[in-house]
């Protein structure tokens, strides 16, 4: 893919003039706000960028940037977006998707979109429940959830959308929150991502499923509940006072405290987003006991499913000739001998045959 | 509900005088699924087009792979219908069969005419492979045979005799019977072996060894047909090639033509094509040609399901390309709700099914037409979409460039029906010359097409044009944002609009452009423009339909063909022509839906003849059902057509009746698929 040129964007370039439908309060809001202000920082071109979203409250996301958008079907949007990339490489491609779209009726596509590597951008905004169908429980729900569907709680163990995303292959996965102030911060990272870059972004459905995600998300002893990871630098949480280190008997995660800054005596680990293992340990993590981590949990690119196809066909057509002609009268042919006026076959459209 | 018997003996040639040269011949060969049947007559089929004799082929296998060896339901065959006149159908009861074994004998038998000629590999008939195909007495020698010329011989030894030089090990001789039989079929017909022996030579060419034992084979049989003529029931059969229009032919399937067309139709639109599929027979040859012609601008993509398949075609669209999906009914019932989303998003479209027999896996490998009303009704909402249905293997070039045409022209999606018969079928194909069609160059919108109340230039883009597209709006196109979906939209801007009204125009505005698409007036294809009867047929009907209409008008009786491509919209003329018959008939592989859409559309009394067994018409049905229009007896017109014994797939075939398990199971260690005498 080319890297187009940057285009000088603001916010406001980025905002329709259709009016926002969401619940007052809903975390989509803060999401929005979160990609319009990322957009212009990514130099990105309206007309070169395209939003494409399954159903559900999520998916109505193309409707309020101003870019091409495709609100397609319930959760198929992968496949749609598979094909426009196919289509058009050079397109900015950004899939919107929820965690009933994208893990339940949809989940399908995720995986393969996902293991394929097809360059783009998926934000699944997990709510943990079914919005615009007024408030089922979903694949991501907490097991015991009471619902219209589950009203003594529900009893499915729910998925884990980052561990999902990592089996399936996915060369980048992240994690935010609706109201994060970090949030374009991953977002830009996931752009830089040559790739399927699966981003988790936790968002607050106030209307079915409200603050559910306020163990953590709340600025409230934010410090010592979320883990952010950088490149590079160790795993601390807490203001520093405690970390993540390696249990090498279990071959797990372990919290341990830090003293005096001295994270490395404390065996803190380092993180490397290229480390596969150190990234199935971070979103296997169970929320309590430990931080959730937050950010680019894991980056490390490979070829994208687009650039190979690309390169597939441009190999197959190699010293080869778009010859239509050529094409019809391939293999073992034979001449009825004649005049040779009408070179046009007995079978050209219409109704009527030759009727010997 | 009336009835036919099905017809004991009435083939397609008229009865010749003794040593007279008929002007066609049927010759069905049938063997295990491992013995290259198939194979065997596809090789025949081509050798036949290039002596330049009209044909029509019939290949019939078992849904399973490698089904079980010797068993009556593993037996795969293949016919072909040829002759130095026109051919139209896989003809009905076969004049030679060629049996591998005891379970091809058991399986095909029935079908051979009285008189016929049966070739028998003598060594396959061993005590187990009996047992197998249920026999209690060796047909060989209990006269049961005694109806027809009998060649019966060890072709086993013969090959393994012939192949001897090469140094094979049993197996791998073994398996050049089919091309031994097939030299003795070349005899019998008079066929040169030079292009068998040079495509053996191309096909091994990284094995001379095996290509040489194969050709030792082919010459052998070759050979052992000009021996058993001086003794035997064999007798070697010229028959001319049959007058044609002049220029260049070859064969062609319908899987192939529908490929072809599709290439054919994405340059004529001037786009790159997009074909999302899914492995699903019949339909995944398509799959596999286009796959083959990457140079032509065209992507294959092989999707996680059928789902995926059109989405992606759909995608591919919305981005510029001419999106293309193929399937069969199982595949195209999960394709209906993204067919739903083309219809409103007025994107371009094709989508090619390969009928098979359903309902659900149903018939996998065997033909049906019963997936028109899913074609033309089966979405959810008021979904109308243009449904065109080809003829024959090679009318599917031509049905394919119409599909695209259709998608591009009207922004919508349009269904191509096929059936298994048509996929798997070839018939000579007269070498189109492209630039003989009339292209139909795709636009996709430059620049904003509409003015707002202060006369400033504003994007619409769902205003049509004046055959009711919207304008094709690609991403990346500077100052064309805009957004599109599944919600009902606003008539001109597309933004998301639930109102009453506007859905009530954007009903009407959807319907109005499908029920307008341009479709040739419908011809009558054989007889007069009015009359007693018209029998009305569609796609691979048309064969037996044109046959048995010609019989019947030779005969003196009042009757025309009509064959309609359009299934969606219906020619205009269609109504008007049909009520100019006193009688319609309307034969069909279903239970009579097409009829159902004809009494509705027209308010004629259509009445149906069906046939829902997973074989084809025969001519004699259809001539016998054409007859009861005419023999002055009221109430028994139309009904449903038997399964035929003569006709492929066989009776047998396809049924296990349990005891083969307790057989295999009462010979511990010899697993059923490994039984080679
Ligand atoms: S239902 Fe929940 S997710 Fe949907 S818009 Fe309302 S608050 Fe947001």
């Amino acid at each position: 893919m080319n890297a187009p040129a940057r285009i000088e964007t603001t916010l406001k370039d980025w905002e329709t003039d259709q009016e926002v439908r969401w619940c007052p309060g809903c975390g989509d809001y803060a999401i929005l706000k979160a990609v319009q202000r990322t957009l212009p920082q990514l130099g990105s071109d309206p007309a070169n960028t395209v939003f494409i979203s399954g159903i559900g409250c999520s998916s109505r996301f193309p409707y309020y940037i101003e870019s091409y958008g495709f609100h397609t079907i319930h959760g198929r949007a992968p496949a749609v977006a598979t094909g426009v990339k196919l289509a058009n490489p050079d397109l900015d491609v950004w899939l919107i998707t929820g965690d009933g779209d994208g893990l339940s009726i949809g989940g399908n596509h995720m995986l393969h979109v996902l293991r394929r590597n097809v360059n783009m951008q998926i934000l699944l905004f997990n709510n943990e429940i079914y919005g615009l169908t007024k408030g089922q429980y979903s694949p991501t729900s907490r097991e015991g959830t009471r619902s219209p569907s589950s009203p003594i709680g529900s009893v499915d163990h729910p998925a884990n959308p980052c561990a999902f995303a990592l089996g399936a292959g996915a060369r980048f996965v992240a994690r935010g929150f609706d109201v994060s102030r970090h949030l374009p911060d991953v977002l830009m990272a996931a752009h830089a991502h040559q790739g399927a870059a699966f981003v988790e972004i936790f968002q607050n459905c106030v209307v079915y499923n409200k603050d559910v995600f306020n163990d953590f998300a709340q600025p409230k002893g934010a410090e010592d509940r979320q883990l952010w990871l950088t490149d590079g630098e160790p795993m601390l949480f807490a203001g520093g006072t405690r970390g993540l280190a390696l249990d090498t008997d279990t071959l797990s995660l372990r919290v341990v405290e830090v003293s005096g800054g001295d994270w490395q005596a404390a065996g803190v680990l380092v993180h490397i987003p290229r480390n596969r293992m150190l990234a199935h340990l971070l979103v296997e993590m169970p929320f309590g006991p430990f931080p959730m981590a937050l950010g680019v949990i894991y980056d490390d690119p490979r070829p994208t499913f687009e650039s190979a196809v690309v390169a597939e066909r441009t190999k197959a057509s190699e010293g080869k000739t778009a010859d239509l002609a050529r094409l019809l009268a391939k293999g073992q042919t034979w001449t009825v001998p004649g005049s040779a006026a009408d070179p046009v076959g007995s079978s050209v459209a219409g109704q009527g045959g030759p009727d010997l | 509900m009336a009835t036919h018997a099905a017809p004991t003996h009435q083939p397609e040639v008229e009865p010749a005088a003794p040593d007279m040269v008929p002007d066609a011949v049927v010759v069905r060969f049938a063997g295990d699924s491992g013995d290259g049947m198939q194979l065997t007559g596809g090789q025949f089929t081509l050798s036949t087009a290039l002596a330049g004799n009209d044909l029509a082929t019939f290949p019939d296998f078992p849904a399973e792979i490698r089904a079980p060896q010797g068993t009556l339901f593993g037996v795969s065959a293949f016919q072909i219908n040829f002759g130095s006149r026109q051919i139209n159908t896989a003809g009905d009861a076969p004049d030679v069969l060629v049996a591998m074994n005891p379970a091809a004998l058991k399986v095909n038998l029935p079908a051979l005419k009285p008189g016929g000629l049966v070739i028998i590999d003598t060594g396959e008939f061993t005590r187990r492979n009996l047992d197998k195909a249920k026999y209690a007495a060796n047909p060989l020698e209990d006269g049961s045979l005694a109806a027809f010329d009998v060649l019966a011989f060890d072709i086993s030894a013969q090959t393994v005799e012939a192949v001897k030089p090469f140094g094979l090990g049993n197996k791998d001789a073994l398996r050049c019977k089919n091309m031994w039989t097939l030299g003795l079929a070349l005899w019998m017909f008079d066929r040169p072996r030079e292009p068998l022996q040079e495509w053996l030579r191309e096909k091994f060419r990284t094995k001379p060894d095996i290509a040489a034992a194969n050709i030792a084979a082919l010459d052998a049989g070759h050979a052992y047909g000009e021996t058993a003529e001086l003794s035997g029931p064999l007798r070697q059969l010229h028959l001319p090639p049959v007058p044609a229009e002049p220029g260049l032919y070859r064969t062609v399937t319908g899987a192939e033509a529908v490929s072809l067309g599709l290439v054919a139709g994405a340059q004529l639109a001037g786009l790159p094509m997009f074909f999302g599929g899914y492995p699903i027979t019949p339909a995944s040859a398509i799959l596999h040609h286009l796959a083959r012609l990457k140079e032509f601008g065209v992507t294959t993509f092989q999707a996680e399901d059928e789902i995926a398949a059109i989405c992606a075609a759909l995608g591919a669209s919305y981005a510029g390309s001419l999106g293309v999906t193929s399937s069969s009914g199982p595949g195209i019932a999960l394709k209906g709700e993204a067919m739903g989303l083309a219809i409103m998003t007025e994107l371009p479209l094709v989508i090619v099914n390969s009928q098979r027999g359903g309902p659900s896996t149903g018939l996998p490998t065997k033909t049906e037409q019963s997936d028109l009303y899913q074609a033309v009704y089966g979405r959810n909402g008021d979904a109308a979409m243009p449904v065109i249905a080809a003829r024959s293997p090679s009318d599917a070039f031509a049905c394919a460039i119409e599909a695209c045409r259709i998608a591009v022209e009207y922004m919508t999606p349009v269904m191509l029906l096929t059936d298994g018969y048509i996929a798997n079928a070839a018939e000579p194909w007269r070498v189109p010359d492209p630039s003989a069609f009339t292209p139909f160059p795709a636009r996709h919108l430059r620049e904003k097409n509409g003015r707002d109340a202060q006369g400033a230039a504003t994007l619409l883009p769902y205003q049509r044009d004046d055959k009711g597209a919207r304008p094709w709006i690609k991403p990346g196109t500077p100052g064309l944002m805009h957004r599109i979906g599944g919600i009902e939209k606003h008539e001109l801007t597309g933004n998301i609009d639930y109102s009453p009204a506007n859905h009530q125009r954007m009903t009407d505005a959807r319907k109005a452009k499908v029920d307008g698409v341009a479709v040739p007036d419908q011809e009558v294809c054989l007889g007069a423009a009015g009359g007693a009867l018209a029998v009305v047929g569609w796609g691979s009907t048309y064969g037996p339909i044109h046959q048995a209409v010609r019989r019947s008008r030779a005969k003196g009786l009042d009757v025309s063909h009509i064959h309609v491509r359009h299934i969606w919209p219906l020619p205009a003329n269609l109504g008007e022509l049909l009520r100019g018959f006193d009688a319609v008939l309307v034969p069909e592989m279903n239970t009579g839906q097409f009829k159902t859409v004809l009494r509705d559309r027209y308010l004629v009394d259509a009445q149906s003849l069906t046939k829902t067994s997973g074989q084809p018409f025969q001519i004699a049905e259809l001539e016998a059902a054409i007859a009861k229009f005419f023999d002055g007896i009221p109430g028994n017109e139309g009904g449903e057509v038997p399964p035929n014994p003569q006709q492929l797939p066989s009776f047998a075939q396809g049924h296990d009746d349990g005891t083969l398990k307790d057989a295999a199971a009462a010979q511990p260690g010899t697993p059923a698929t490994q039984d080679r005498p």
